[in-house]
């Protein structure tokens, strides 16, 4: 009696491995890894392991000891890996600038001399207390706040304590923000034009309608980077869309469409508005299509019977759709990058100058952290609304 | 079971078959646009001629991250790469390139000092500065003060988008000497001043990223003026008949080269094209096409006399133009480009 049972269950399970597989390999590991880069910090601790244990007495006021200094080159002399010498440069130069030379030479000298070294004498730059303390921070643990604060302007001061980082030095939360308004007016465009375009394509049939799901679904086999370019071309001061308005003298200088926020918004919601699109014309082609003229024939008004009737039920076509444009809207890159200006860009183009640009992985994934954090919380609300809805009567 | 195990079986087969795949050809990466163009005409199919081998040629925008996240993953899918003096001082403080094998080169001693290096083998001398559209614009700019005076020159202007460059600029444009403008930017004062100066032309900017924005933004005359690479100026102007200026005083130079990543599995192949590119009679067919200064001395002597003139490496050009400080940027890249995005973001 169990064996086949058993037998039925691994086949079930063999069915579904291909898609086991598929979210542990393309989500579930990612993500781990990504909260692991943003919180872990190990290299420093790896690597200057006497030092760590020396500065573990030290108050992080008083100047460096004779001790902290011996143990800091010792350490130096035992790094034989490049690559590895190379995080903990980059780990240590993104706490304070000026590592960067400042490690090479300091290691070069350690290498080069085998007594004790002057370290103050080689580069006055190791008299300042600043640097030790970055060093004294980076060694002595493994793992970080440093990135998660820094993701969203915070800092440690000196003491510890958490304080927020000058005005001028970083701008994550106002560009986290921007990047949230944005998507948001993008889902309300795409529900703008998008509801009544599925109405209208619900409603025909035939060639019309195979018309109006062609006009959405050809864009959706484009290259995202070909709309993005073709917006480009029609957008600029001196593109398609300004011709025409100057020619027939609506305008005579050319209307700034380009660099800014409102391109930027035109182009995003023509690449995700087939999203929106496509989830409310499912929806809408389930409704019975006689209970508009029912409505009518009860008297109702027609703004009246598509409130109370055609509105409500397409909604949850509407919700599904929101939440593809919002959630895609989120990571765009690209299209701000070429349509947007300086003001328009999002957390992304942060993210990336992080990973591809700096090699600082620990603060490209705490960005990422916080992203997904900001959106699982809405999430959250979205479901306890939705949720609360249905249930009432 | 035996589904469990077929579904094993393809798996494992799917992952031998990717491996085994048919070993790449040479990968060559550089910066795009008609300066590729140029090289691919004297540097790619010569080569792969040459060599019997096809060439394959990609084109990128930069960032350390991007070869270091190539090679950490193991085998990398790049061989022979352009990249900034920055890239190249990073990568080879962590070993993320192949030593160069300079015998194949002939000696160091035939390319110019700063061209030299463990790591790298210099491609260009290339500079960045201001240029314009002489069909456009009656009164040439002259220094950056001219770039920054919107009521001289009306219209937008064109920005690489990130400290380096901008910062420094900023400073000329407010008065600081050209070989100063270093020793400012080292103070926290001279940064402040720096950004200062940003502001005042924040509204007027466009910025770019990739070396052919520019060309086309100052082509569409959706910018009056715009920083850009020299070389790609002239080129523009021999082959689409434009007349752009570029403006030598004030302009910032620096060297590219060649690099091949750590454990390529083209890495010969790789080392013997720099040598091919590297070549005085094939490096001195560069400058007919994109005016960039030759690393190779004797490359140097064979460019003909009408193209000298508009080479970075031109006495007369060398006059007031400054040589980039990568040391610099290497300490201070990260805590400037921070602010700078926090700047954009106001």
């Amino acid at each position: 009696m169990n064996q086949p049972r058993l037998g039925k269950q691994l086949i079930s399970l063999a069915l579904v491995a291909p898609l086991l597989l598929f979210l542990i390999v393309f989500f579930a590991l990612p993500l781990v890894t990504m909260i692991k880069s943003a919180v872990s910090d190990p290299v420093a601790a790896r690597t200057l392991p006497a030092t760590a244990r020396s500065v573990s007495s030290w108050d992080r006021t008083s100047p460096p000891t004779v001790e902290m200094q011996a143990a800091f080159v010792a350490d130096l002399r035992q790094i034989s890996d490049d690559q590895l010498f190379g995080d903990l440069v980059r780990r240590l130069n993104s706490a304070k600038s000026g590592f960067r030379t400042l490690m090479p030479k300091t290691r070069k000298a350690a290498l080069d001399t085998a007594g004790s070294i002057d370290l103050v004498a080689l580069d006055k730059r190791w008299g300042d207390i600043s640097y030790w303390q970055a060093v004294s921070v980076a060694a002595s643990s493994r793992i970080t706040d440093r990135n998660l604060l820094a993701a969203v302007d915070l800092q440690r001061d000196a003491s510890g304590a958490i304080a927020s980082l000058p005005a001028d030095a970083s701008a994550n939360k106002a560009i986290m923000l921007r990047t949230f308004v944005m998507a948001l007016t993008v889902t309300g465009a795409c529900i703008l034009i998008g509801f009544p375009f599925a109405m209208i394509a619900a409603s025909v049939d035939g060639w019309k309608r195979q018309l109006l799901l062609g006009a959405v679904l050809l864009p959706l086999w484009t290259s995202l980077l070909v709309r993005t370019a073709a917006w480009f071309i029609l957008l600029q001061d001196r593109g398609l869309i300004n011709s025409v308005l100057m020619q027939s003298g609506v305008t005579s200088s050319p209307i700034p469409l380009i660099f800014n926020r409102a391109g930027v918004i035109i182009a995003m919601t023509h690449v995700l508005l087939p999203f929106m699109v496509l989830p409310i014309f499912s929806v809408l082609i389930g409704i019975p299509k006689n209970l508009m003229p029912a409505a009518a024939s009860l008297g109702a008004h027609p703004v009246r019977a598509f409130l109370n009737v055609l509105l409500p039920l397409g909604l949850r076509g509407v919700v599904s759709g929101s939440l593809l444009v919002f959630m895609s809207a989120l990571g765009y890159y690209i299209t701000p990058a070429l349509i947007g200006g300086a003001k328009d860009q999002m957390i992304s183009s942060v993210i990336a100058y992080y990973a591809t640009g700096a090699a600082n992985w620990g603060m490209a994934g705490a960005l990422g952290l916080v992203l997904l954090a900001a959106t699982m919380i809405l999430y959250a609300i979205y479901l306890r609304l939705s949720s609360e809805r249905e249930t009432s009567p | 079971m035996k589904i469990l195990n077929a579904t094993l079986i393809v798996c494992a087969l799917a992952t031998i078959g990717t491996a085994t795949a048919e070993a790449r050809d040479l990968t060559v990466v550089s910066w795009g646009g008609n300066y590729q163009d140029a090289q691919r005409k004297i540097y790619f199919e010569p080569f792969a001629k040459q060599a019997g081998k096809p060439v394959l040629d990609e084109s990128w925008d930069g960032g350390y991250g991007v070869l270091q996240a190539k090679v950490k993953a193991g085998v990398p899918n790049w061989d022979a790469v352009q990249v900034e003096a920055e890239e190249l001082a990073l990568g080879c403080a962590d070993g993320i390139y192949e030593k160069v094998d300079w015998d194949k080169l002939g000696g160091k001693s035939k390319f110019l000092p700063a061209a030299v290096s463990d790591c790298g083998v210099g491609a260009i001398v290339w500079s960045t500065g201001i240029s314009y559209d002489g069909d456009k614009l009656k009164q040439a700019p002259a220094s950056w003060a001219d770039f920054w005076d919107t009521k001289k020159i009306p219209g937008k202007r064109g920005l690489r988008k990130g400290a380096k460059y901008a910062l420094e600029f900023a400073l000329m444009a407010d008065g600081v000497a050209a070989d100063e403008v270093y020793s400012v930017l080292a103070t926290p004062e001279g940064v402040d001043r720096a950004f200062k100066k940003l502001d005042e032309l924040k509204s007027n900017i466009v910025w770019w990223e990739a070396g052919a924005q520019p060309l086309q933004l100052l082509s569409s005359g959706e910018v009056v003026m715009t920083t850009a690479y020299n070389g790609r100026i002239s080129g523009l102007n021999r082959s689409e008949g434009k007349h752009f200026g570029f403006v030598f005083p004030g302009s910032i130079y620096a060297i590219d080269s060649w690099v091949v990543l750590k454990d390529s599995p083209n890495k010969d192949t790789a080392m013997d094209f720099i040598a091919y590119a590297s070549k005085a009679d094939n490096q001195s067919k560069l400058p007919e096409y994109i005016a960039y200064g030759l690393p190779n001395i004797e490359a140097g002597k064979l460019v003909p006399a009408k193209f000298q003139t508009e080479l970075p490496t031109s006495p007369d050009n060398l006059k007031r133009a400054i040589s980039l400080d990568v040391d610099f940027w290497t300490d201070n890249s990260e805590a400037l480009t921070q602010r700078f995005n926090a700047w954009l973001a106001q």
